[in-house]
């Protein structure tokens, strides 16, 4: 138990995101668009037992719930982008090496080179914000992430023995790579995953803050963040929610991956 | 041991770094800087419509024959006096002798006529065009005399080329004017940081130069609420002469260093429709969602209740208001019915396009739920303004809905223009409009522009939310600045430090 | 030794060339037409014609790029549709900004991260470790923006410290311009100095159980000393790396914080410039900030091939 701590704390805080965001599709405690005026700007635990309302009398319950749901949307489908994109590139350059390796490596540098707050900038001065800027422009980020990960890995594996009694064989290169190579290389793959994960939280909650991020007025943790600056005095409880909201659910995520790390790999050690 | 040396080292940066707590002002002595929420696209008023352009030059850099002042009363400026003859419809203006643009060229009755000559041309791109359509003829008998002919008489002439729009420019300038203003006024253009901040300095040459205090004014241009109250609380800008947040005044209220005055202006917040699309082109649909709209709740919301409820598109300061929000009062029942009368007992969708303004962006966000409960879905769009939105809003017309305040005073002529973006037609209205600026008589002026309100209400080419207030802050040594704003404009001659 | 220092020199190039036709070609062959986006869907044909004209449009792509290219090396950007102003002059202003902002940055989460990560080693398993951890993953975890305003709400309202909203320039001197950048800049660097943390730590552990490190041990060397002079300089490595590595996410951070601090810099430029659809500063600004991430990881690798003697032999 101690030996896999972050594990276990990683996994509840990570859970726990993940099981509100699941429930905010079944049951909301109320509509979290419905503005009751008169209500508006109660604290959390007040009359109403509920986490408050916000400046335009809506629920705060029910928007971080559907924010939940909203922000790791965008988190899984940036990171399944990154993923996807990333593995088969990286796998490519450690099966073909020469210049499809140079050209794998040279585009990992440039998309490196944008991170995903200016691409989705760049993007919005184009077609405007959105969950769809948003995906993209976090997902292209992870792009390069994934294919140095997986080029690595893959060169390791391949070095080894069975790999090369495999291809002696006449196994051809992609089943070889589907065979072999991704089973080997999948635990470390699932490792860097739930860490992106992470970081796609944390960068989509600053596309909201920036309003390039999931469209008003859909819920959205960064917005709310937003939203909250200019009553920090009246009102601290609509700052601290959702920053919490983020702050934990990154945190768990990153552990989660950390965990995973250790546990998929004891030797290794907490780095 | 060591330690302590790091300790030392620390806390000698840390005085070095940190300075006691006063709010000092920003730019030093006889200097003021004033932030504002929204950067003009130039500095030429005469060619564009932005508010934010006459908040920086009006009377600063600026001056027309006459002016408006701090309680919206007309007064002499390039013209130091004027008579206007039996018939009604000639002016003969006297100029003000010894009058110097910026770049020290003379002021004569040739740039006036060039002024408005080129305001009334048919190729003219002046906002307020409009304003200038009774002129039949400038003629300048000698440099320091204009005469001015109308075409019939004209009730507010003088209050007219008072407006930011009827500034007189030097042929010479018209060009640069956009990038390197050239006024007759007590400042002078000079610099400006793109996104940041525009700096102008006293004018030296000015007529009256010993009565201007400042010595330097920079105008900041800060868009977030938040940041533009960490900057006042800060010190680091001196006076906010219209707070983005009024959620935030309160704060300010309590503070002994700041004076907090909460005016009026002439900005009436107003949801437009576009009447030439579909369902909007149906007067039904724009009464029912008159009546899907709580007012006094979206002023909770969006303006944190304060901001006066309007029915029509006039100000409730200005002589000859008649209350009209009774008209079609908050109903969603009858909402719901008049959009099923109208052919639309499900609903529709369409998109508002949504500027940056705090007020605009929470009023829109109020407006989306307060028509979900009738059905109609609200798309907001983010747009920014002023550049975006004037050019595809105001310009093209290519938009559903649209939110924003009307800060030009006693402006609802503009429903009777041939071409605005509301796209709004109706004879009535600008047969009424032509019997106001032909009526002299003020009682039957007030009648008649009554009358005005009421077509607009019932008609609802847009929806008529609240009246902008204006909620200002500054530095308690500041005195000066104007409390109410009847005209856009941030003049600043008048201002001193105590 | 030159053969490794060319390559890497190559590889940037490359990479910078890439980059500047993935941004031309994101930003004005894909849409069709630059003028349109800027102008708007429905824009009149005459005037549409007008800027096109303007902005040499009518030119084919190929051109268009090496133009863009040619001007900029030469340090012409082109003109900004919103202001009408060189972009050059736009960015020149800029940069006196964002350039120390990041700077300062790095200053700071290095001053803070390797001390922390070098206690945290040294006390292994112990509170103070478990605390340097606990920073590490909050500082990580907590959004820049929201440690921004917390910093603006504690140390320029609450207790006026420091400046907000205003950046007076370098011309009167160097500290009021270091107090305007200062907040900012912790806020930048809090998520750096956490990573740094970790790195510092898990480098130092490392070295720790070599041989060479037990033999100064064992010849009496104080443990201090040892840290000082063995442990860090053998950190020093992978902390190079991962400071190349983060440069990005400063560059992003640095976006979000200048905002925050209405700070007129690179970030903001951009970010003012998107709302405008002012598609060339979009463009070049754009591309000098992924620029200088191109250049800063160069740097990186030839700094890595100045400490690490196996690597100069060209291995």
């Amino acid at each position: 138990m101690r030996r896999h701590l972050s594990l276990w704390i990683g996994l509840a805080l990570a859970g726990s995101t993940m099981l509100l965001a699941l429930l905010s599709r079944l049951w909301l405690p109320a509509d979290p668009l419905r503005m009751r005026i008169p209500q508006r700007l109660q604290p959390p635990f007040g009359s109403a037992g509920s986490l408050g309302t916000d400046a335009m009398g809506r629920d705060l319950a029910a928007q971080l719930m559907v924010g939940a749901w909203n922000s790791l949307s965008v988190a899984l489908a940036a990171v399944a982008v990154g993923l996807t994109l990333g593995v088969a590139l990286g796998l490519l350059a450690a099966l073909k090496r020469g210049w499809v390796e140079a050209l794998v490596l040279r585009l990992s540098d440039l998309l490196f080179a944008f991170p995903a707050i200016l691409s989705a900038i760049v993007l919005a001065a184009l077609i405007g914000g959105g969950a769809g800027t948003a995906v993209l422009a976090i997902g292209l980020f992870n792009v390069p992430v994934f294919a140095r990960v997986t080029r690595a890995a893959s060169l390791a594996v391949l070095t080894q023995d069975y790999i090369r009694a495999a291809r002696l064989s006449g196994k051809g290169r992609f089943r070889l790579a589907w065979d072999h190579v991704l089973p080997m290389i999948a635990g470390g793959l699932i490792v860097q995953a739930t860490i992106q994960l992470a970081l796609a939280i944390l960068t989509e909650a600053g596309l909201s803050f920036l309003g390039v991020g999931i469209a008003p007025p859909n819920p959205s943790w960064g917005r709310m963040l937003a939203d909250a600056q200019t009553y920090l005095t009246r009102a601290p409880y609509l700052a601290v929610l959702p920053g919490t909201a983020i702050a934990l659910s990154v945190l768990g995520f990153n552990l989660l991956g950390d965990g995973l790390r250790d546990w998929l790999d004891p030797k290794a050690g907490p780095r | 041991m060591r330690y302590t040396y790091f300790i030392r080292t620390v806390s000698v940066l840390a005085t070095l770094l940190i300075s006691p707590a006063v709010l000092a002002q920003a730019g030093g002595p006889g200097t003021l800087t004033l932030a504002m929420p929204i950067e003009p696209p130039n500095l030429d008023p005469t060619s564009a419509a932005a508010a934010a352009i006459r908040e920086v030059t009006y009377r600063n850099i600026y001056e027309g024959l006459t002016r408006i002042d701090r309680t919206g009363a007309v007064q002499p400026a390039l013209a130091e006096s004027w008579t206007l003859a039996a018939d009604g419809l000639t002016y003969i203006f006297k100029l003000r002798p010894n009058v110097l643009f910026h770049n020290g060229s003379p002021l004569t009755s040739a740039d006036v006529k060039f002024s408005l000559d080129r305001a009334r041309a048919p190729d003219s791109t002046n906002a307020q065009k409009p304003l200038f359509e009774p002129i039949a003829e400038v003629s300048t008998p000698d440099p320091l005399t204009a005469v001015i002919t109308l075409k019939r008489p004209t009730g507010l002439f003088l209050w007219n080329l008072g407006w930011g729009d009827a500034v007189i420019m030097s042929e010479r300038n018209i060009a640069t004017n956009k990038t390197n203003p050239i006024g007759t006024g007590a400042f002078k253009f000079a610099s400006w940081t793109r996104g940041d901040r525009i700096v102008l300095e006293k004018n030296p040459a000015f007529r009256d130069a010993a009565t201007v205090k400042l010595t330097k004014v920079t105008f900041r241009f800060i868009s977030d609420a938040q940041a533009q109250v960490s900057a006042l609380k800060a010190g680091e800008v001196d006076a906010m002469p219209n707070l983005g947040a009024p959620e935030l005044f309160e704060a300010f209220q309590k503070d002994a260093r700041f004076k907090t005055v909460a005016g009026n202006t002439e900005g009436e917040v107003v949801a437009g429709f576009n009447n030439a699309r579909k369902p909007f082109d149906d007067v039904r649909v724009r009464r029912a969602l008159t009546q899907a709209v709580d007012r006094k709740a979206l002023i909770d919301a969006a303006y944190n209740g304060s901001g006066q409820p309007i029915g029509s598109h006039f100000s409730p300061s200005q002589p000859g208001y008649v209350d009209l929000t009774g008209v079609l009062p908050y109903d969603p029942k009858a909402a719901k019915a008049g959009l099923a009368a109208a052919g639309y007992p499900n609903g529709f969708t369409a998109t508002l396009r949504m500027p940056q303004m705090t007020y605009a962006r929470r009023a829109a966000e109020v407006l989306a739920a307060m028509f979900q409960d009738v059905g109609v879905t609200l798309k907001l769009e983010p747009i920014e303004f002023p550049g975006q939105w004037l050019d595809q809003v105001f310009k093209r017309t290519d938009y559903d809905m649209t939110i924003v305040a009307h800060t030009e005073p006693l402006d609802l002529g503009i429903y009777a223009r041939d071409s605005y973006y509301f796209n709004y037609q109706s004879t009535e209205l600008k047969t009424l409009m032509a019997d106001v600026a032909a009526t002299s008589d003020t009682s039957q002026r007030l009648a008649l522009l009554g009358q005005a309100q009421r077509r607009l209400a019932e008609d609802a080419p847009a929806l008529f939310l609240f009246l902008l207030p204006k909620l200002g802050v500054w530095n308690a040594k500041l005195t000066g600045l104007w409390e109410n704003q009847p005209i856009p404009a941030n003049d600043v001659v008048d201002v001193a430090w105590q | 030794m030159l053969r490794p220092i060319l390559q890497r020199l190559g590889s940037a190039a490359v990479t910078l060339f890439l980059g500047s036709a993935l941004l031309f070609l994101v930003l004005e062959v894909l849409p069709g037409d630059p003028a349109a986006v800027m102008l708007g869907l429905e824009a009149r044909p005459d005037t549409l014609a007008a800027v096109r004209a303007e902005l040499g449009l009518d030119q084919p792509a190929l051109l268009r790029y090496l133009a863009w290219v040619g001007g900029m090396i030469q340090g012409d950007f082109g003109l900004s549709y919103t202001y009408r102003v060189p972009v050059a002059d736009l960015i020149a202003e800029r940069l006196s900004l964002t350039v120390p902002l990041a700077l300062l940055a790095i200053l700071i989460s290095t001053a803070l991260a390797l001390p922390l990560g070098t206690l945290a080693a040294a006390k292994h398993g112990k509170a103070a470790d478990a605390g340097v951890m606990l920073f590490a993953q909050l500082g990580v975890a907590v959004p820049n923006f929201w440690i921004g305003l917390l910093l603006i709400l504690l140390f320029s309202l609450t207790w006026p410290l420091f400046p907000v909203g205003s950046f007076p320039g370098w011309g009167d001197g160097l500290l009021p311009g270091l107090r305007a950048l200062f907040l900012p800049a912790v806020a930048l660097a809090l998520p750096q100095a956490a990573i740094l943390a970790r790195v510092t730590r898990a480098a130092v552990l490392e070295v720790m159980g070599e041989d060479y490190i037990r033999t100064a041990r064992a010849k009496g060397l104080s443990n201090r000393r040892i840290l000082i002079r063995h442990a860090l300089r053998a950190a020093l490595l992978p902390v190079i790396t991962i400071l190349g590595l983060q440069f990005s996410f400063l560059v992003a951070g640095a976006i979000l914080v200048e905002n925050i601090f209405a700070l007129p810099g690179l970030g903001r430029l951009l970010y003012q410039a998107m709302n405008q659809r002012d598609v060339i500063v979009v463009k070049d600004v754009a591309m000098l900030l992924a620029a200088f991430v191109i250049l800063v990881n160069l740097l990186v690798d030839l700094a890595y091939l100045w400490l690490d003697p196996r690597l100069r032999r060209g291995a």
